[in-house]
């Protein structure tokens, strides 16, 4: 996968829990969490639904690796084959 | 001749508008079948029948606000036999009537592939039946459009009317990347389409699509798979709104502030919302003598399970702290009866079946307490399924009828704002309310030392008429019982 395929399938994960939040006003570098008022089930189903398009796994330990759109990027392409 | 009456999808429901019929007189329909689409005060929901037949007339047309109770439809009981033999030959035969009722999930006659001969037995996707509305079924005999070769756009790919009738139409729209959201004021030509263009749209942008007047042909999807959301329609409606600053997390936050916010269905939803959560709260406390009581439970055995457990799984084995509580409150509430059911008509009625209520804030303000059916026979990997599922469908607004009207008791864990206490208001008719606060190290004695340990502050609010705070603490106590094993949850 490119690093802007990742990057869609993030936003279109972020986009399927959250339907209302306009992806444009995310600020790629802050924390998504805060940004879309996301609780702990929304974010699991974000992570579930990057895992269904990537293919990767995201253990619970790396969670504090994955707290923005950019970070969440990188983490994936270095792991999706 | 049964009645299928306007149901009441929760206390704060007084009336429903019925948005749109899924099946029409001479449908055959299954117990659980989703008939309608009916507005509450809070969201559109699909309701779903509970007696199977024929349905015989409908009552209510699209639009109209009709009271909880209202028959809305007479529905011939019994599809099979003399029943289906009476329903006109137009519209239902008895073949018909008997396929759908002897097989639920499979389509309609014509739609089913002919018998395999021996020799041309390679059609594997051909056996498997597609899973379609009763209206679509109908739309695709109607249209002569093999349900088969449908992609479903429902819930769990149901294939509803509206897929079938997007497929029979020419591919209506292809607009082009650049086009602004606004519908064109005339029709795109049509281009021929072989595989056929489905709309794909959610239940919120359809409804915001007829109430905005916007025809959703005309609306780019930018959901998955290019779906329609609430968001693309509100969009195509108007001109975009310049960046809101997101309103504050606190209850407080300016109403100006959240109704401007094009997240917002729309403020009057909100505001309707409002109302129904303070008729139905007004209500809870006018009528309901609440007594309180609060635990501090122990949670270290029960995290450190967890976290084990969850290391060796895959993210969608994972467990989320918040279904140990709610697997554990299942359980206490068998040890504990008294706590769930529903006051009516100035007496307890206990129930078996524990339909657990959990209370879900709408990002766009406002709150939603649907029911998991059925809690008590779910394990913990059930319920987490059943969560994670009711709270998207519940933010996305797609929920159904017995979600809405069935839940026993309720349980809200306010946990992810860092509250520490949850002091609850109970739904009526029900008559408890257990609220978890944040999981957190504390300071706490055990063995003679103090030491720190994750601690969750559980309380219950209940109701006066139908416990006393000796078996509210029993509850309590079950309740912290069932976390100090969880490896048994």
């Amino acid at each position: 996968m490119t690093e802007q395929e990742i990057r869609d399938a993030i936003m279109s994960s972020l986009h399927s829990v959250a339907p209302e939040i306009e992806l444009d006003e995310i600020d790629p570098a802050k924390p998504i969490g805060p940004q879309m008022d996301v609780d702990s089930i929304d974010f699991l189903n974000v992570l579930m639904s990057i895992h269904e398009q990537t293919g990767v796994d995201i253990p619970e330990r790396d969670y504090p690796k994955v707290q923005t759109v950019d970070d969440t990027v990188a983490y994936i392409a270095a792991r999706a084959s | 001749m049964a009645e299928f009456r306007m149901p009441s999808l929760g206390a704060d429901m007084d009336a429903g508008k019925l948005l749109e019929w899924y099946v029409k007189p001479g449908d055959a329909v299954q117990r659980g079948d989703i008939v309608a689409l009916v507005d509450t005060d809070k969201a559109a929901i699909e309701v779903e029948i509970f007696e199977g037949g024929v349905i015989d007339e409908l009552l209510v047309r699209p639009g109209q606000t009709v009271p909880v109770g209202t028959p809305l439809a007479h529905v011939r009981s019994g599809a099979t036999g003399e029943a289906a033999a009476a329903a006109p030959a137009e519209e239902v035969t008895p073949e018909e009537a008997r396929a759908t009722k002897a097989a639920p999930e499979e389509a309609a006659p014509e739609q089913v592939a002919p018998p395999p001969a021996p020799a041309a037995a390679q059609a594997p996707l051909a056996v498997v039946p597609p899973h379609a509305t009763p209206a679509a079924r109908a739309q695709g005999r109607e249209v002569g459009i093999d349900l088969s070769d449908l992609r479903g756009t429902g819930r769990h790919g149901v294939i509803t009317r509206e897929d079938v009738i997007a497929a029979s139409k020419p591919r209506a729209q292809e607009a082009p990347e650049t086009a602004p959201a606004a519908p064109p004021p005339v029709p795109v030509p049509p281009i021929p389409a072989p595989g056929g263009e489905r709309l794909r749209i959610t239940p919120r942008a359809r409804r915001l699509a007829r109430e905005l007047g916007v025809d959703p042909a005309g609306v780019t999807g930018t959901g998955p798979d290019g779906a329609i959301t609430g968001g693309d329609v509100q969009k195509a409606s108007a001109p975009p709104a310049p960046p809101m600053p997101k309103p504050t997390s606190t209850p407080t936050a300016s109403t100006e502030a959240v109704a401007s916010t094009h997240a917002k269905p729309s403020d009057e939803r909100y505001a309707a919302m409002r109302r129904a959560i303070a008729a139905a709260m007004a209500k809870s406390k006018r009528e309901i003598p609440h007594y309180y009581l609060g635990h501090h439970i122990d949670m270290e055995a029960a995290l450190t399970w967890l976290e084990e457990r969850n290391l060796e799984r895959s993210l969608p084995e994972r467990i989320l702290p918040a279904t140990l509580l709610f697997r554990a409150t299942a359980l206490a509430v068998a040890e504990v009866p008294e706590m769930n059911g529903f006051f009516l008509d100035g007496r307890f009625e206990p129930r078996d079946a524990v339909h657990m209520g959990i209370g879900i804030s709408l990002r766009q303000g406002g709150l939603i307490a649907p029911a998991i059916l059925d809690a008590q026979d779910k394990g913990l990997s059930a319920l987490m399924t059943s969560v994670r599922d009711l709270v998207g469908r519940t933010r996305t607004l797609q929920l159904r009828s017995s979600e809405m009207s069935e839940a026993t008791i309720t349980v809200t864990a306010l946990g992810d704002q860092g509250v520490e206490t949850v002091f609850g208001v109970i739904y009526p008719p029900q008559v408890a309310l257990v609220g978890f606060g944040t999981v957190a190290q504390r300071p706490w004695a055990k063995n003679g030392m103090v030491g720190a340990r994750r601690v969750v502050h559980v309380t219950l609010s209940a109701d006066h008429r139908a416990s006393d705070g000796h078996t509210g603490a029993r509850f309590l106590a079950a309740i912290d019982g069932r976390l100090q094993h969880p490896e048994e949850l």
